[in-house]
């Protein structure tokens, strides 16, 4: 139940976002969720994508840094206090979170969230064992 | 007008160069039956001490270079046997390698003399206070300018570099009236001045030496203004002594160079021929009364102009005027010398893939700035930003205990750093320094 999530190395420069998207709209990527974790000189530009493949074939044939890694992607009621009851399991089994983000969902009630933790491992069967629905790739923000 | 040693310094051109003359064929002499490197390259010249009768023998001799330093390290060039030496000093190599020079107790009393030479260019005397803020230790700026202090029957202030609040305080209880720092030093107390409600007549400071690394006219205004002194131009390398090789005097129109213990020549540094007086070029000096190091010829690789016009404060020694640039790849940042070479060992040393880079050089504020520059590559790079962080500080603090200057490191998307078919362009120093003398 793991996703394939595409990280960019993005210098800290204007207009280099949009020549990144551009690159992905020209070889027809869907963006499903993306985040940026930015530092003082660079960015870390994060996609999950339709095809991940393909997108990551673009991005380095355009000369970009770009690597592919693996994150968790669960769903949740979109009540406030959902989240909060899924992160204190996490946090019972004492998982470190590396970062995490949301994703807007195509269906209302629903949100869906991405999160990259140390022990994917564990925090898989946290979840599940908690009846924490996982979703996949294509599954995502629909 | 005050002078250290009027005679010497006032004599007539002809009476310098007779005493240049006499003092070099003895140093060479020396130098040929003491130093086995020197005699090796005489020989292969063809070139017998009894040769160098005067000073315009000296283009017979072979160049000495900070390579043969190098080669002979740490005391393989020293004319005397280790029981005359009394002290050594260190500055950064090419390679990491320190170069090492010596002296005797006569020749740390001939250096104090050219340091009191130079405080006295500017106005000092035996009631001031000297306040040395240069580094004290293996750099030869600090205990340099102290001993010339002392010299000189004035107060010395063995300040050092660093502390800034507290050398603010010193000044103001001290009555500090003389101060020799780096000028980059002397803009960050002024800002410092500022912020702590210092102001400069809290202050008794008069005048400064300032040196071992290139200044604009702008810092000069800017330090003049802001510590309310006269600010002056002071040059050195270790090789050759230290700081008051040479020396500003009050009319700040190039350096007094210590000509009866140095001989300075201008040449060209690709062909080597010695340039008409007034070229610019290459910057060579002959030490003439030195006991433990007397190098010969030996090439500064800083781009100078010698001046041989009278200069309005009676003194009648040559001056140089402040260097324009190096011939080799030296980069002197915050007074240290730096040289590329280093930092690419330290690159290397944690990331063996990291080839392509590229130093920036600039001066923000007045005070400069380092940089490189690297490529990303995919092997480098996780997924987060917490990798690429530990990869810049691992850099960063491999090179900064290199070179012992801070650099910051900054990582580029792949491809970013121009490719070039010859020889890559490696740096890129934006700072220009210009000297007041050429714009009149």
């Amino acid at each position: 139940m793991l996703i394939d999530q595409i990280s960019v190395f993005v210098e800290n420069k204007t207009g280099r976002l949009a020549e990144l998207m551009e690159v992905l709209n020209k070889n027809g990527i869907d963006i499903r969720a993306m985040t940026i974790a930015d530092t003082a000189d660079f960015g870390i530009l994060r996609l999950i994508v339709d095809d991940t493949e393909k997108a990551l074939k673009a991005l380095h044939d355009d000369g970009c840094t770009a690597a592919v890694t693996k994150v968790i992607a669960f769903t949740i009621p979109d009540v406030s206090g959902a989240l909060y009851n899924v992160m204190g399991k996490i946090n019972e089994c004492n998982i470190n979170v590396e970062y995490m983000y949301s994703v807007m969902g195509k269906t209302e009630g629903r949100a869906d969230i991405v999160i990259r933790v140390e022990d994917t491992d564990t925090a898989i069967k946290v979840l599940t064992e908690n009846g924490v629905q996982l979703i996949c790739g294509k599954d995502l923000c629909r | 007008m005050a002078y250290w040693n009027k005679d010497i310094e006032c004599a007539p051109r002809s009476e310098i160069e007779a005493l240049q003359s006499y003092r070099l064929s003895n140093t060479i002499r020396r130098v040929y039956e003491n130093v086995a490197p020197y005699r090796k390259k005489m020989d292969e010249a063809g070139v017998k001490p009894e040769d160098i009768k005067t000073v315009a023998d000296l283009s017979k001799l072979p160049f000495t270079t900070k390579q043969d330093l190098r080669n002979n390290y740490p005391y393989g060039m020293f004319a005397v046997p280790s029981s005359e030496v009394v002290r050594i000093h260190a500055s950064s190599g090419t390679t990491g390698k320190q170069t090492v020079v010596g002296y005797t107790a006569k020749d740390i009393d001939i250096w104090a003399e050219c340091a009191a030479r130079a405080l006295c260019n500017i106005g000092g005397s035996k009631d001031d206070y000297v306040h040395v803020a240069y580094g004290y230790g293996l750099f030869t700026g600090g205990l340099g300018m102290h001993y010339g202090a002392e010299k000189l029957g004035a107060t010395a202030i063995p300040a050092s570099a660093g502390n800034s609040m507290r050398q603010l305080e010193m000044f103001r209880d001290f009555g500090s009236s003389i101060v020799c720092m780096t000028p980059s030093y002397a803009i960050s107390l002024i800002e410092i001045m500022e912020e702590k409600g210092f102001k400069k007549e809290d202050f008794k400071l008069k005048a400064g030496l300032f040196g071992a690394e290139p200044w604009t006219e702008e810092m000069r205004k800017q330090i003049e203004e802001g510590l309310g002194i006269k600010a002056y131009d002071i040059y050195g390398l270790s090789e050759i002594m230290g700081p008051s090789v040479s020396c500003e005097c009050e009319y700040q129109c190039g350096m007094h160079i210590c000509e009866d213990h140095f001989i300075a020549e201008i040449i060209d540094p690709d062909t080597l021929e010695v340039l008409p007086a007034g070229s610019q070029g290459e910057l060579v000096f002959t030490c003439i009364t030195k006991e433990a190091l007397p190098l010969i010829r030996y090439r500064t690789r800083d781009i100078a102009t010698l001046v041989y016009d009278k200069c309005e404060c009676g003194r009648t020694h040559v001056r140089m005027l402040k260097p324009q640039g190096r011939t080799d790849d030296m980069l002197i940042i915050r007074g240290v010398n730096v040289f590329p070479s280093q930092i690419e060992s330290a690159l290397l040393s944690v990331d063996e893939k990291a080839t392509n880079y590229l130093l920036v050089v600039d001066r923000v504020n007045n005070l400069d700035t380092l940089e490189i520059q690297l490529e990303t590559r995919p092997d480098m790079f996780g997924d987060g930003v917490k990798t690429l962080e530990a990869y810049q500080k691992k850099v960063k603090s491999a090179i900064d205990s290199a070179i012992g200057v801070g650099i910051n490191v900054k990582l580029l998307e792949p491809k970013t750093l121009a490719r070039s078919m010859g020889k890559a362009v490696r740096v890129i120093d934006n700072r220009q320094i210009k000297n007041k003398f050429e714009k009149k």
